[in-house]
C-alpha cells in the first residue's frame, strides 16, 4: 500500500454478545477526504476510537504508512471524539498548548501552534476565557483546533459537523480541505450526507457492524441501478408495477420514480407511462448519497 | 508536515501532566485562600495560647482590711505550689463584693489572718482555698506557740525541714505536654491532606470522565501515565501545603514561646513529611480507583465515603493513641498499614515509637503502596472509559 495511507484492515470487535465490528476494511489515502457514513450504533465510533488505540480491536490491524499503528503513532494523529470533552476550567489557550505538549510538541511550538489555531478558528477574543464559559459553537472551535494543534499526520473525526451553524460547517469544510491538501488522510463520520457527497473523495457506509458500500461517491452512485422520474397525469395507481425488471420506489400523483433492473431498457418504461396518456417529465438520474444510503441501510432491514 | 518523528516518553507524558495539576490547583485562588484561612486559625490559636489562656489561669484575689497583711505570704505560697496568685488590695468589703460580682476579682478575702472569709462567684478553686487555709492555721499556729513560750521560727524551720523523699522509677518528661500537642497537631495535618488531597485525586479523574476530556487524552498519552502524573502533581500541591502550614506553625509557636521543643517538633514536622507521602500514595490509587467508578460529580460523594471513613477511624484512633502512645492498642494500631501514615507521627512525637516499630511500618506500608496502586490501576484502566451509571467494582476488577 502507498505511502502515508491509514489502513483499517479486518478489524472485529465483541462488546459481550454484540458484534460492533464484523471484519471491517477500508483504507484512507493521503491527500483524501475520506467519508464514513451509517445510522446510529451501526460501528462508527467503534472504528475510529480503535485507530485512535482508545479501545481495542479483538482481531485485524490498522496500519499507517504501512506500520501497525502504536503509540507513538497516535501522538502524530489527530481526533475529535464524538463526546466532545475539554476541560471546562482550563483556558483555551492553556488547553490548547496543554494538549499540543501531550503530543510532543515542544513548548515553544505549542504555543506558537495554539495561537496560531487560535486566530484561524476566530478565538482571538476568548482565548484567555475558561472553556466552560464559551458558547457551544466556540467550544467546538476549539474541540477542532484541539483535534489540530500539534499539526497531526492522520486526522480522524467523529461527527464533527453536528451541531455546528452553517457558517462554522463553512469553515470546518474549509480547515478539512486545508489540511487534506497537504497530504494529510482525513477520515470523518457525518449524518449530513449531501454535505459528506459534496466534500469527500471516497466514502465507506457502514451496517452493523460490515461495511457495504465502499468507493468513491461517483463510482458507489454509477454502479447503483439507475433511477427514473415520470410525470404522467393520467396514469392510474400502479401503472409501472407490472413493468419486468422494474422497480417503483414512489408512485404519486405528482409523480411516479422507478429503479430500472440491471439490463433493463428504459424506453418501456416511456412507452408504459405513454399508453396511459401525456406524459409531462421523463428524467432519467443516478441516486444521490442520502438515496444509496437509505437503500443500503434499507436492505438490511428488510433481510 | 512536522519533520520526521517526535514521540512523548512516559516520563515526560507523566512530567507535563503532573505540571497541569499543579498549575490547576497551586495558582487557584481556592489554594491560597484555604492556605491562608488555616493558617490564621492556626496562628490565632497559637497567640491565644500564649497570651490569653496564660492570664486565664491568673487568679486575681482582692484582699480587703486586716486580710492586707496576707498578701505576702499569700503569693510565697502560690509561688511553691506553683500557682499564679495576682494579689491586690481593696478599699473595703462593699467595693470587693461589687469588683467580684462583675468578674473584676475572681476571690475577695476579709476577716482577719486567723479567722479569713473568702467570697467568690461561684466557687474558690481548691488550690486557692488550701493556701487560705494554709495561712490562716499558720496564723493560729504562730500564735498557739507564742502562748506556749516558744519561737514560731525556730520550730516551723524544724517543721518545714522534715518532708517527704520522692524517688521516681522514670524519670518525668517535663516536655510531655508539648510533645503531646505537637503529636495531635500533627495528626490533625495529617489527617486533613490525606483526606483532602485524595478526594482531589477522584474529584479530577471524575472531572475528566465527565467532561470527555479523558478520551483525547488517552488517545495520545497511556492511562497508567495520567493516572501517574494526577497523583502526584496533586501529591504535590498537597506536601507544599503540609509544609507551609508545619513550617509557619512551627516557626511562629517558637517564635510566640509556647513551644519550647523545637528540636522534637522540627523532627516530628519531618516524619509528618514523609508519612504524608507514604499515606498520600497509599489512598491516591484507592481514591484515583473509587473516582474512576462513576461518570458524574453527584456520584463522587457516595464512592469515596467508604475511603474517608477509613482515614476518620485513623484519625479518631489517634486520640488513644496519643494518650497512651505506648499502650498495646496504639503499638497495633500505628502498625496497620492503612492507619499508620496518620498514627505513626504522632507516636514518634511523643517517643514512644521504638525504632523497629518504625522500620515495621514502613516496610508494611510500602508493601501496602505496592499491592494497592497495582489494585487500583487496574479498576482505574477497566473503568476510566466506560461512562453512565455507576460501575459495581466486581465488574471494574473482571476486565
Amino acid at each position: 500500500m502507498s505511502e502515508r495511507t491509514l489502513e483499517i484492515d479486518h478489524v472485529s470487535k465483541r462488546f459481550g454478545d454484540i458484534t460492533a465490528l464484523d471484519s471491517v476494511s477500508f483504507d484512507v489515502r493521503p491527500g483524501e477526504l475520506f467519508g464514513f457514513v451509517g445510522s446510529n450504533g451501526a460501528g462508527k465510533t467503534t472504528t475510529m476510537r480503535i485507530v485512535l488505540g482508545v479501545l481495542a480491536a479483538d482481531s485485524g490491524e490498522v496500519r499507517y504508512d504501512g506500520e501497525p499503528v502504536d503509540h507513538e503513532t497516535r501522538t502524530r494523529m489527530g481526533y475529535m471524539p464524538e463526546e466532545r470533552g475539554l476541560y471546562p476550567k482550563m483556558k483555551v489557550l492553556d488547553q490548547l498548548v496543554y494538549l499540543a505538549q501531550l503530543h510532543g510538541l515542544p513548548a515553544n511550538e505549542a504555543h506558537r501552534s495554539a495561537e496560531d489555531w487560535i486566530g484561524r478558528l476566530g478565538l482571538a477574543e476568548r482565548r484567555g476565557d475558561e472553556v466552560q464559559k464559551l458558547s457551544l459553537g466556540n467550544q467546538q472551535r476549539v474541540q477542532l483546533a484541539a483535534a489540530l494543534v500539534h499539526d497531526p499526520e492522520v486526522l480522524v473525526l467523529d461527527e464533527p459537523f453536528s451541531g455546528l451553524d452553517p457558517i462554522a460547517v463553512d469553515v470546518m469544510s474549509q480547515v478539512l480541505r486545508e489540511k487534506a491538501a497537504t497530504g494529510v488522510p482525513v477520515v470523518f463520520s457525518s449524518h449530513q450526507l449531501d454535505l459528506v457527497e459534496r466534500l469527500c473523495d471516497r466514502v465507506g457506509i457502514i451496517r452493523s457492524g460490515q461495511l457495504v458500500g465502499y468507493g468513491s461517491v461517483a463510482d458507489l452512485t454509477a454502479n447503483a441501478a439507475p433511477r427514473i422520474t415520470v410525470v404522467a397525469p393520467r396514469a392510474p395507481r400502479g401503472w409501472a408495477s407490472a413493468l419486468p425488471g422494474i422497480r417503483v420506489l414512489a408512485d404519486q400523483p405528482e409523480g411516479t420514480v422507478v429503479e430500472l433492473g440491471p439490463g433493463v431498457d428504459d424506453q418501456i418504461v416511456l412507452a408504459a407511462a405513454l399508453a396511459t396518456g401525456p406524459v409531462h417529465e421523463f428524467a432519467r438520474h443516478r441516486p444521490s448519497l442520502t438515496e444509496l444510503f437509505r437503500n443500503a441501510v434499507t436492505e438490511g432491514s428488510e433481510a | 508536515m512536522t519533520a520526521g518523528k517526535r514521540s512523548v516518553s512516559p516520563a515526560k507524558a507523566v512530567r507535563l501532566v503532573a505540571t497541569r495539576e499543579l498549575n490547576a490547583r497551586l495558582r487557584t485562588r481556592g489554594f491560597l485562600i484555604g492556605t491562608a484561612a488555616i493558617l490564621v486559625v492556626m496562628i490565632g490559636y497559637l497567640l491565644l495560647q500564649a497570651n490569653v489562656f496564660d492570664r486565664a489561669d491568673r487568679t486575681k484575689i482582692g484582699l480587703a482590711g486586716q486580710a492586707a497583711a496576707i498578701s505576702e505570704p499569700l503569693r510565697a505560697g502560690a509561688q511553691q505550689v506553683g500557682i499564679d496568685i495576682e494579689t491586690v488590695k481593696v478599699p473595703d468589703a462593699d467595693t470587693g463584693r461589687t469588683e467580684v460580682a462583675d468578674g473584676t476579682l475572681d476571690v475577695l478575702v476579709t476577716g482577719s489572718p486567723s479567722n479569713l472569709h473568702a467570697l467568690a462567684k461561684s466557687t474558690v478553686d481548691q488550690q486557692t482555698e488550701a493556701l487560705l487555709n494554709a495561712i490562716s492555721r499558720q496564723e493560729v499556729l504562730d500564735a498557739k506557740l507564742i502562748e506556749s513560750g516558744q519561737v514560731p521560727g525556730e520550730v516551723m524551720r524544724e517543721v518545714n525541714s522534715a518532708r517527704v523523699e520522692v524517688s521516681t522509677l522514670e524519670t518525668a518528661d517535663p516536655d510531655e505536654g508539648q510533645r503531646i500537642a505537637v503529636a495531635l497537631v500533627m495528626l490533625f495535618l495529617l489527617y486533613m491532606s490525606i483526606t483532602t488531597y485524595g478526594s482531589l485525586v477522584a474529584q479530577g479523574i471524575v472531572e475528566e470522565k465527565a467532561s470527555r476530556v479523558v478520551e483525547i487524552l488517552l488517545s495520545t498519552v497511556r492511562p497508567w501515565h495520567l493516572l501517574l502524573g494526577k497523583v502526584i502533581g496533586l501529591g504535590i500541591v498537597g506536601l507544599v501545603q503540609l509544609l507551609i502550614l508545619g513550617g509557619v506553625g512551627l516557626l511562629v509557636a517558637t517564635a510566640t514561646g509556647v513551644l519550647t521543643i523545637a528540636g522534637v517538633a522540627t523532627s516530628t514536622l519531618l516524619w509528618g513529611l514523609l508519612w504524608y507521602v507514604l499515606g498520600f500514595f497509599l489512598y491516591a490509587t484507592i481514591f484515583a480507583a473509587s473516582g474512576s467508578l462513576v461518570s458524574r460529580q453527584e456520584d463522587t460523594q457516595t464512592v469515596l465515603t467508604p475511603v474517608t471513613i477509613i482515614l476518620l477511624v485513623g484519625f479518631i484512633a489517634g486520640f488513644t493513641v496519643v494518650q497512651q502512645p505506648d499502650g498495646t492498642a496504639a503499638v497495633v494500631l500505628s502498625l496497620i498499614p492503612l492507619l499508620s501514615p496518620i498514627l505513626m507521627t504522632s507516636r514518634i512525637a511523643t517517643g514512644a515509637a521504638g525504632p523497629w516499630e518504625i522500620a515495621a511500618a514502613l516496610v508494611l506500608t510500602l508493601a501496602a503502596i505496592a499491592a494497592l496502586t497495582w489494585l487500583g490501576g487496574k479498576v482505574y484502566r477497566a473503568a476510566i472509559l466506560r461512562t453512565g451509571s455507576r460501575i459495581k467494582l466486581a465488574d471494574a476488577l473482571r476486565n
